[in-house]
């Protein structure tokens, strides 16, 4: 650890240094935005964990919050990492892991810039919480240009597709095979012909999500991420880093949820009971406890320490937060019966602190949906964590042709 | 972030555990499995005998765990509350019948802040085993408690030395302690050293929930005390120890959670029904998991607590209110799953799961229950509550 320590230590200065050297080369008022950012991959201080030459330096990802302060602080153009969420919080570590070097070529550097948006199409209107019992054909085809592969179904709960230029694909490539074994991963670029993207509308009024047709869209072999049949494994990659971006972000005391609640407590003595304060105290202790045990879990990454503990901040996170809204909107009182604004908005990005109260409490439903539900997670923490045994399953040994659906 | 971006969020310390952490808790582990396995822990809480002396005098002198807290000026190890909560989470695994909490924590942190050298050296070496004279069930709210008088001194009494009077009810861990701190009001009020075998004191076992933490009730009339700290000072330094203890209560309480947690699960992989494991069942593997998230929740909490004790950080207050509400209501949730999800088997006996449950749950009613620790965060947070009690009329 000690060693390490000192590692870190002497990279941070390191790394303090070469922004400023980066800075002194490269004004961020006299440059254009993406010509800085392109500049900044080049430099490798895009996101230093990333390799050498792919915009990184292959250091302790802990060390990026500082290099993002120093260019923040020179008034540095932002890539804008709340518009490609998917991008950068999944498509990235999953190119990084399982992609061929020339797909980590093409693909990470206007990832990273913002050029090209990532959205993901994982979740299918037949295939939820059993995602590898998804129905999407992917077909192997010899084309013009190479191997292709043309795919057709039905894909759901897609954020952003609608501003998405890839998309992180799951199907079927393999229906005679038990399912897990059928499935490839690919990038799709969301503007080939026969991809349709439809607004799909919730229940707070809004569609933040989309739903995904696609029909005869031919993904080249190239585009393929891992081996044929190899899918499941690479989709399992991405959803633990999707569970670490959804609850894993530090946040100061009072921050997220707990915030609003608290800022109409102190607001509004007028709306408190001995009952809502109770419930205020716990909410408030529980957020913090939460905080507390974010912040342990990072550093347990860290000091190289991961594991699947990134399914219980997603847990309490979706928990809390639907009993913070809950109590919010009770606290309102009478202004709890009413409503923001029921019409249909096209959100780019998601924010689940945002609006009213009555937004938040409706939003909150979907944080233990979402990203893998609160059921599917404690399966996890159980099987893989504890070690407990699995249910008995009938389903993980026939072809995926043969399963009941 | 957004909002705060501008402010420098405050940073959380480590709240893991260092190598020289884990090495002490190795060391007071494989102790406590030789000789504090749980046969052992309740054939003792039928005895006369309920503390185990002597494993107190291996763990407090022989592996230094009573001066972890004392500078090594007065003999002690010089280190700081993070290792003192790593060994009171072991103790709290093995539900040991050792007074750690109450000597080496709670009259140890009232000797600190009284600057008492020579009690401390001999805490230190292992011959003094003291008990700071107050309920269990105490809060951290500063303020002495007021069941003891002090008198005046009889003629030929050493000067400085006051004769005590009272009742102090619910002590832990002051059956095997050979000095009791006794907090005393009257002229001049303070803090009293007090010999376990001085005339006139006489302490009471009392039939205690936990078996494996007897409390008794203490009686004196007209005991010799020597002064240890006195008027503000004195209160000072029991509320700083009522808070200390709160914190590595948390500790002990986190392990008891740890150890309720590890055993069902391995009930649950090992018992068979319906020729399956119950621990395949959903009904049971999510009961499972949530306890794993409510332990390590409370885990952050502990390590927050100890962190903030250890370099007197000004959230100490907040962070010991967060342990002590977490990991109590952790632990007693550990400790009733811990019984349920065994079955028939937990409710007996032979089965330790009981032990657990009785320390779990006095120890959340010790210091300061969950409620009234959360409680406390309306001052501490800024939270306050109706101006008048009762639902609004609007």
């Amino acid at each position: 650890m000690t060693v390490d320590q000192e590692a870190t230590r002497v990279s941070a200065d390191g790394l303090r240094q070469q922004v400023r050297t980066f800075l002194a080369a490269h004004h961020p008022a006299s440059m254009r935005r993406l010509e800085f950012l392109n500049a900044r991959f080049d430099a490798g201080l895009a996101a230093v964990h990333y390799p050498p030459g792919l915009g990184g330096q292959g250091l302790p990802r802990a060390l990026q919050p500082l290099v993002e302060a120093e260019f923040a602080a020179a008034g540095s153009p932002s890539n804008q990492p709340e518009r490609n969420p998917i991008g950068l919080g999944m498509a990235a570590p999953t190119i990084l892991a399982f992609g061929t070097e020339a797909q980590k070529a093409r693909w990470l550097r206007p990832l990273w810039t913002g050029e090209e948006i990532w959205c993901q199409l994982f979740s299918e209107p037949g295939a939820g919480s059993d995602l590898a019992g998804l129905a999407t054909r992917a077909v192997r085809q010899d084309g013009p240009g190479g191997a292709q592969w043309v795919v057709s179904g039905q894909k759901v709960w897609t954020s952003v597709a609608h501003h998405a230029r890839w998309g992180l694909l799951l199907a079927r490539t393999d229906p005679d095979v038990p399912k897990h074994a059928g499935l490839s991963y690919f990038g799709c670029d969301m503007t080939a012909a026969g991809v349709e993207v439809r607004p799909l509308r919730q229940l707070t009024g809004e569609a933040e999500f989309n739903e995904v047709f696609l029909t005869g869209v031919v993904v080249p072999d190239a585009d393929r991420i891992g081996a044929v049949g190899e899918g499941w494994r690479v989709a399992q990659g991405t959803l633990m880093n999707e569970r670490v971006s959804i609850g894993g972000t530090p946040v100061p005391r009072e921050g997220g949820m707990i915030g609003p609640a608290v800022r109409t407590w102190r607001g509004h003595p007028e709306l408190r009971t001995p009952g809502l304060h109770d419930r205020m105290l716990r909410l408030w202790a529980d957020a913090e406890v939460a905080r507390l045990a974010s912040a342990r879990f990072r550093q347990q990454l860290a000091a190289g320490q991961p594991g699947p503990e990134g399914s219980a901040a997603k847990l309490v996170f979706a928990r809390l937060n639907q009993e913070i809204t809950a109590f919010e909107v009770e606290l309102a009182g009478a202004d709890g019966l009413r409503y923001d604004d029921w019409t249909m908005r096209r959100s780019g990005v998601v924010d689940f602190y945002g609006r009213g109260a009555g937004y938040r409490y409706l939003r909150a439903r979907g944080n233990s949906i979402e990203g893998g539900t609160s059921e599917i997670l404690r399966n996890i923490i159980a099987e893989r964590v504890l070690g407990l045994p699995t249910e008995p399953r009938t389903d993980t040994t026939v072809p995926w042709t043969e399963l009941p659906r | 972030m957004s909002a705060t971006a501008g402010r420098a969020a405050r940073a959380v310390p480590d709240l893991l555990y260092s190598g020289h952490e884990q090495d002490l808790r190795d060391a007071v582990r494989s102790l406590l499995a030789e000789r504090a396995g749980w046969p052992a822990v309740l054939a003792r809480t039928e005895t006369s005998e309920p503390y185990d002396t002597g494993l107190w005098r291996v763990l407090a002198a022989d592996l230094g765990c009573a001066g972890l807290l004392i500078p090594e000026e007065h003999g002690g190890a010089g280190a700081s509350y993070r290792e003192a909560a790593v060994v009171a989470e072991e103790t709290g695994r093995a539900a040991a019948p050792v007074p750690y909490l109450g000597s080496a924590v709670v009259a140890t942190a009232a000797l600190l802040a009284a600057r008492d050298a020579e009690l401390l050296a001999g805490l230190a070496a292992g011959t003094v085993t003291a008990a700071l004279a107050v309920p269990f069930a105490s809060r951290p709210a500063g303020g002495l408690p007021g069941g003891v008088r002090v008198g005046p001194p009889r003629p030929g009494d050493p000067d400085g030395q006051a004769r005590l009077s009272g009742t102090v009810t619910g002590v832990a861990d002051a059956l095997p302690a050979t000095v009791l701190l006794v907090p005393a009001d009257g002229v001049p009020a303070g803090l009293y050293a007090v010999q376990a075998g001085a005339p006139g004191l006489t302490s009471t076992p009392v039939v205690s929930l936990d078996q494996t933490r007897q409390l008794a009730d203490l009686a004196l009339d007209n005991v010799p005390g020597r002064p240890v700290a006195a008027g503000l000072d004195a209160a000072a330094a029991v509320s700083a120890a009522l808070t200390a203890g709160a914190a590595m209560l948390a500790a002990e309480q986190l392990g008891v959670a740890e150890k309720c947690l590890e055993i069902t699960v391995s009930y649950l992989k090992e018992r068979y029904q319906f020729a399956r494991p119950i621990g395949s069942f959903q009904a049971l593997k999510h009961r499972a998991a949530d306890l794993w998230v409510a332990v390590s929740q409370a885990r952050a909490a502990a390590r927050y607590a100890a962190a903030c004790l250890a370099t007197g950080d000004p959230d100490t207050p907040v962070a010991v209110a967060l342990a002590k509400a977490a990991c109590g209501d952790a632990a007693t949730l550990a400790a009733q799953e811990c019984v349920q999800l065994h079955g028939g088997i937990g409710f007996t006996w032979e089965h330790p799961a009981h032990l657990y449950l009785k320390r779990a749950k006095s120890a959340a009613l010790g210091f300061g229950t969950p409620d009234w620790h959360r409680a406390s965060l309306a001052g501490l947070a800024a939270l306050p509550g109706p101006a008048q009690p009762g639902p609004g009329t609007g």
